[in-house]
């Protein structure tokens, strides 16, 4: 039996008498009408019952579960849900789903990043499913006068076996209101789940499929302006002046204002990132009205600091791999008596340029701000750090600040960082209206917050047997350092040195899907099959040798290593079963690892050999990401974040020319498409019963060095230098 | 500012709106038809996919003076029940991540199975080459057409 201590997110169990009448009195629930299926509507209970602030039952049954964190299409939005399903113990078709509002006193981390939402979630979600659970069954103990210890729940249904009593959480919902909250509670044994596990649709399914209004961009109200702004062409460029009187008589323009995002005296968040300091608004009745006032506008603009272009990046990330930096990031041995000795030296430079996020969704927010208070509502992976910076910008107390989460058109990081909501929030205090502030794609692309450039050198010593002896990493990224010192192979070679540089750029910078990561580990993962190859040994089994020395003999102070190497050691071995490694089948194979957002992944990528283009045939993929909550559905992920590994290595690049992005748009930014996806994918997740960890990331980042390896086998070229469709002579088209 | 007449799902609707405008938004800023999504606005990504006279096309490139007596159809009017085969299989498959492009993904491919009901793994992936998912589904794209094709 695991018993859990009700104490975290203890103020999520004080009840409100005031919500207890009913659902109706949830302001947020601004598409309440769209969230329920036909049969659930048409069996709506006359009176909710709220047990605790996850949940309400009604008393009909019907169950109503707040998914806690912000949907952007990473699948929390059903996964959450099932979480505190499974330990209530009810049927899930019973459930109904509502987006949670900003309450981070009941809900805690109410955030989208880092792949961190089920795992950071797994307990607090647990405990008030069970909490609630335990209430229904004091209060059906009570009203049976039997002891509660005899009483079963499934599927809805209390159930008392002795004396024949049984009766629906809803008969009982009413009563278990007045239970006291437990000071601990009992949680179910994993193998008595029957949610958690199961393929379960996503909860917003029909209403995507049916084109229902669920997105920012979506949001409509009485009287609402469409707001856009102009940014400055280029980095380092700030606003000089503009003459807007033309553009203002244009139909349908409101008015056109040069405007403070952030005053100096705004005090900003994290999340606040590289928001640009000075826009200018356009605001209107329509979208198409404000679109074609932007195209006539002439701004002009001042340099403020130095107009980088990727040339620029370029030559000063390479200087910056050439020097020693001042303080090691980890330094075990001695490398280069280490390398002295080699017989083998094996050195390799690889790079990645900057890239947008381009969410399919781009950015935007709606906005009601008036001296009372404000009103927002959109994508945000962030609410409560915006509602700071808000309070801070309109000069208002939190608490008349009211920020609302819709499902988002994809965040992958950028939503992290709610600059567009600020804007819109400034632009509607200042039009005293409701705004909806609007990014075109080419504002989305061209505005900053992007992935960084990057460049690593990799130095590696093996022994006359082939042995690794020493390993030598230095990393720069543009406004990033970018080596992660304690992750793989740290920990597993005895000589090992990590250091890490960062250039500083006016180019605004920010995470985007596995920081780090997603260029990382396919520069190591490319360099440890070079590695392998000039050790003689298979790139698997070379792997291998290195986890067994982490397991038994690990280098550095104990813990000091972020990996476990017998979970890493575990999916790379499954891999290679499921794959069938070793055996010819006529494609070319690349293999890779990785470990990050606590989870471990390994892959094995095909190729199609043949003439022309090599094509992606299959992946087979081995995941360790603790226990699964929902599939299908973490499938789904796994073969998103490959697919977008894949694309983005092989097609994407945002480069500058004296501080302006050369590409604003999809006809030059080039995104991977279904004819260049692969054919295949399958998946497989060791099956281990650990709590659960993340998902929404570490598919990507292994899967660059599995293709890069493969190219190489498919092509007989190393591939140093992404987007590799720019490697001449030219690979794939 | 013009008045145009417009044939949507079935329904005549008139606007008053600049002649340069394009369909998608008439419909998403003037008829409250949201399900049409705005990606890139100049014909590259899909997400804008709407019928016309039930080929597919991108309607934010398409200007309302274009349109004439064509019969326009949006994700919204594409079934009563939402039970069109396509929209059926996507549930099947649950294709969606984030969702945002899958209004045009079902529009590119319930035109697809309209001229060509049994397409080939080949026909099927050029046909939905046009639409961008950021989020990747599109293995589960592929499967879901040759569901609603097979059904
Ligand atoms: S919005 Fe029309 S194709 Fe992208
Ligand atoms: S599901 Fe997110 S863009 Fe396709």
């Amino acid at each position: 039996m695991t018993l859990v201590k009700t104490k975290i997110g203890r103020r999520a169990f004080i009840r409100n008498t005031g919500l207890a009448g009913g659902g109706l009195v949830l302001g947020f629930n601004w598409l309440a009408s769209c969230k329920m299926t036909p049969e659930q509507v048409r069996s709506l209970p006359k009176e909710w019952f709220e047990l605790n602030g996850f949940l309400k039952v009604g008393d009909n049954g019907l169950v109503t579960i707040m998914s806690p964190n912000p949907e952007i299409g990473q699948n929390v939005k059903t996964a959450m849900p099932m979480i505190i399903a499974e330990e209530l113990d009810v049927a899930w078709k019973d459930v109904i789903v509502e987006q949670a509002p900003l309450n981070t006193a009941i809900f805690t981390r109410q955030l989208a990043g880092g792949s961190q939402s089920i795992r950071q979630g797994w307990e607090s979600l647990r405990m008030a499913g069970a909490t609630a659970r335990h209430m229904l069954k004091e209060a059906a103990a009570e009203a049976w006068q039997v002891p509660s210890s005899e009483i079963t729940t499934k599927e809805g249904q209390l159930i008392h076996e002795a004396s024949g009593k049984s009766a629906g959480f809803g008969e009982m919902a009413s009563a278990a209101t007045g239970i006291e909250v437990p000071e601990e509670v009992e949680l179910k044994e994993n193998t008595n789940f029957s949610i958690i596990g199961t393929d379960i649709k996503n909860v917003d399914g029909e209403k995507i499929a049916t084109g229902k209004p669920l997105f920012g961009l979506d949001v409509y109200r009485e009287g609402m302006l469409t707001a856009m702004i102009v940014h400055p062409p280029a980095f380092g460029m700030k606003y000089k002046a503009m003459n807007a009187d033309s553009v203002k008589s244009m139909p349908g323009i409101k008015d056109v204002f040069h405007f403070e995002v952030y005053p100096e005296d705004t005090e900003k968040q994290w999340s606040d990132g590289g928001g640009i300091p000075e826009l200018v608004a356009i605001v209107g009745n329509s979208t198409w009205e404000c679109m074609q006032a932007k195209k006539a506008l002439e701004v002009e603009w001042e340099e403020d600091s130095k107009l980088e272009s990727t040339a620029y990046h370029d030559e000063a990330l390479t200087a910056l791999l050439e020097k020693a930096t001042e303080q090691p990031a980890r330094k075990d041995g001695d490398v280069e008596a280490a390398f002295k000795k080699a017989a083998k030296i094996v050195e390799s430079t690889y790079s990645a340029p900057y890239l947008a996020h381009n969410t399919m969704e781009p950015m935007n927010f709606f906005a009601h701000v008036t001296p009372e208070k404000a009103e927002l509502l959109g994508p945000i992976q962030t609410p409560e750090f915006l509602e700071l910076t808000l309070a801070s910008r309109l000069g208002m107390p939190v608490e008349k600040i009211d920020v609302m989460m819709t499902r988002m058109g994809g965040g992958f990081g950028r939503r992290l960082y709610g600059t567009f909501a600020v804007e819109a929030a400034v632009i509607s205090q200042k039009m005293n209206a409701p705004v909806k502030l609007v990014y075109t794609r080419e504002d989305d692309m061209t505005q900053g917050t992007y992935r960084p450039a990057y460049k690593i050198k990799y130095k590696a010593g093996l022994d006359e047997n082939g042995n690794l002896i020493a390993w030598h990493v230095r990393g720069a990224g543009t406004n990033d350092d970018l080596v992660f010192e304690n992750r793989f192979p740290a920990g597993a070679v005895d000589n090992y040195l990590a250091e890490k540089h960062s250039l500083q750029t006016n180019v605004t910078t920010g995470a985007w899907r596995a920081p780090r990561s997603n260029f990382i580990a396919g520069a190591e993962q490319a360099f440890m099959d070079e590695v392998a190859e000039a050790s003689g040994k298979d790139p698997i089994e070379f792997r291998l040798e290195l986890f067994d020395r982490a397991i038994n003999n690990p280098v550095g102070e104990p813990d000091k290593n972020d990996y476990d190497p017998e979970r890493y050691a575990g999916v790379l071995k499954l891999v290679k079963e499921k794959s069938n490694w070793g055996a010819a089948n006529g494609k070319s194979r690349g293999v890779s690892a990785y470990f990050c957002h606590n989870s471990y992944v390994a892959q094995v990528l095909d190729l199609e050999d043949g003439d022309g283009i090599p094509r992606v045939d299959k992946v087979w993929c081995a995941v360790d990401c603790g226990i699964v909550i929902n599939p299908m559905s973490a499938k789904n992920q796994v073969e998103g974040g490959i697919v977008d590994g894949i694309g983005h290595a092989t097609y994407s690049a945002l480069s500058f020319k004296d501080g302006k992005p050369e590409q604003s748009n999809f006809d030059r930014y080039r995104l991977i498409r279904n004819t260049e996806a692969p054919r295949e994918i399958e998946t497989f997740f060791v099956d281990n019963g650990i709590d659960p960890t993340g998902l929404g990331e570490p598919s990507l980042p292994p899967i660059v060095g599995a293709l890069a390896n493969a190219l190489y086998k498919a092509t007989g070229r190393r591939h140093y230098s992404q987007p590799f469709i720019n490697e001449r002579p030219p690979l794939v088209g | 500012m013009a008045t145009y007449t417009l044939n949507i799902n079935g329904k005549k609707q008139e606007v008053d709106v600049d002649p340069s405008t394009p369909i998608l938004w008439v419909l998403r800023d003037h008829l409250n038809l949201v399900g049409t999504k705005y990606g890139c606005g100049i014909a590259q990504c899909g997400a804008c996919t709407i019928h016309l006279d039930g080929k597919a096309t991108r309607s934010c490139v398409l200007t309302v003076s274009s349109i004439g007596e064509q019969k326009i159809t949006t994700i919204e009017g594409l079934s009563e029940k939402g039970d069109h085969p396509v929209q059926k299989a996507w549930l099947e498959v649950d294709v969606p991540q984030c969702g945002y492009c899958q209004a045009g993904q079902i529009m590119t491919a319930s035109a697809l199975l309209e001229t060509n009901p049994t397409p080939t793994d080949e026909e099927i992936e050029t046909a939905m080459n046009g639409n961008i998912c950021r989020c990747g589904t599109y293995l589960r794209i592929r499967k879901a057409v040759k569901m609603a094709a097979k059904s």
